[in-house]
């Protein structure tokens, strides 16, 4: 017979109805790629011969700053979330595991940081 | 004590089945995955950061992509973001519960085959 509280024994093992957390939220930001690479389709044809000066002023406008922005943080946190998967799923080895978990995330957020910085530095003609 | 050898149901890509699209597409969905978060993902933000860096900054990236490495890099990443997109939409349909049989699952297969070709060489004609 265990001592334990049966309550300590259930807590942190998964799913408490958190199960899904994961796999919708990659499910979601799918969706919301869909439209925002579509939009960077159309950008990169639109700006494929364009010069320094044009590719910014594209970049600054206010509407296409806000989609870069949302695209980078969205793409970023999708990238995540399955790079995560592909490490649960073939990594065995717990330090080497908690270790990528860790990178992973790390270059997600930092990636976030810089991409967002940039355009606002762009976007407010800094 | 030796643990009792129960019998395994054999991996689905390897000697044990032929080749089919289906687990093939699956392995390629995550191998376009893999690649667009390790290597398309920082051409996108080396693209935000040369703009957002300056003029200089920005003939470097050019002459990068003008190049065979960068013309290279450019090819793969639209092939893999491409790919990854279609087939995405593929996945969120059969997550729907929809097109779960064989047969849909092989045509949508087809189906996602064809747009990735057709887009990506859209875009590489514009591109390079």
């Amino acid at each position: 017979m265990s001592m334990t509280n049966p309550l300590a024994r259930a807590r942190g093992h998964g799913s408490a109805k958190e199960g899904v957390r994961h796999w919708f939220a990659q499910r979601a930001t799918a969706v919301f790629l869909i439209f925002l690479v579509g939009w960077l389709g159309y950008a990169a044809f639109a700006l494929a011969d364009a010069d320094y000066a044009a590719a910014r002023a594209f970049m600054g406008h206010p509407f296409n700053a806000a989609l870069l922005i949302l695209l980078v943080i969205t793409v970023l946190y999708h990238g995540m979330l399955g790079l995560q998967v592909v490490v649960e799923d073939y990594v065995h080895h717990p330090a080497a595991e908690i270790t990528l978990h860790f990178l992973i995330r790390a270059g997600a957020y930092l990636g976030m940081a810089l991409g967002v910085v940039n355009i606002l530095i762009i976007a407010l003609g800094a | 004590m030796k643990a009792k050898q129960r019998p395994l149901s054999p991996f689905m890509i390897g000697p044990y089945y032929k080749p089919q699209m289906t687990s093939l597409m699956s392995i390629a969905h995550r191998l376009s995955g893999v690649f667009l978060s390790l290597l398309g993902a920082p051409l996108l933000l080396w693209w935000i950061m040369a703009v957002g860096a300056g003029p200089e900054a920005y003939g470097s990236l050019l002459a990068f992509f003008g190049g065979l490495l960068g013309r290279l890099l450019l090819a793969a990443s639209m092939l893999a973001l491409f790919y990854h997109l279609f087939n995405g939409i593929r996945h969120l349909v059969w997550d729907s519960g929809r097109a779960l049989d064989i047969r849909s699952a092989y045509t949508a297969g087809w189906l996602v085959l064809i747009a990735t070709v057709l887009a990506t060489a859209v875009m590489l004609g514009r591109l390079l």
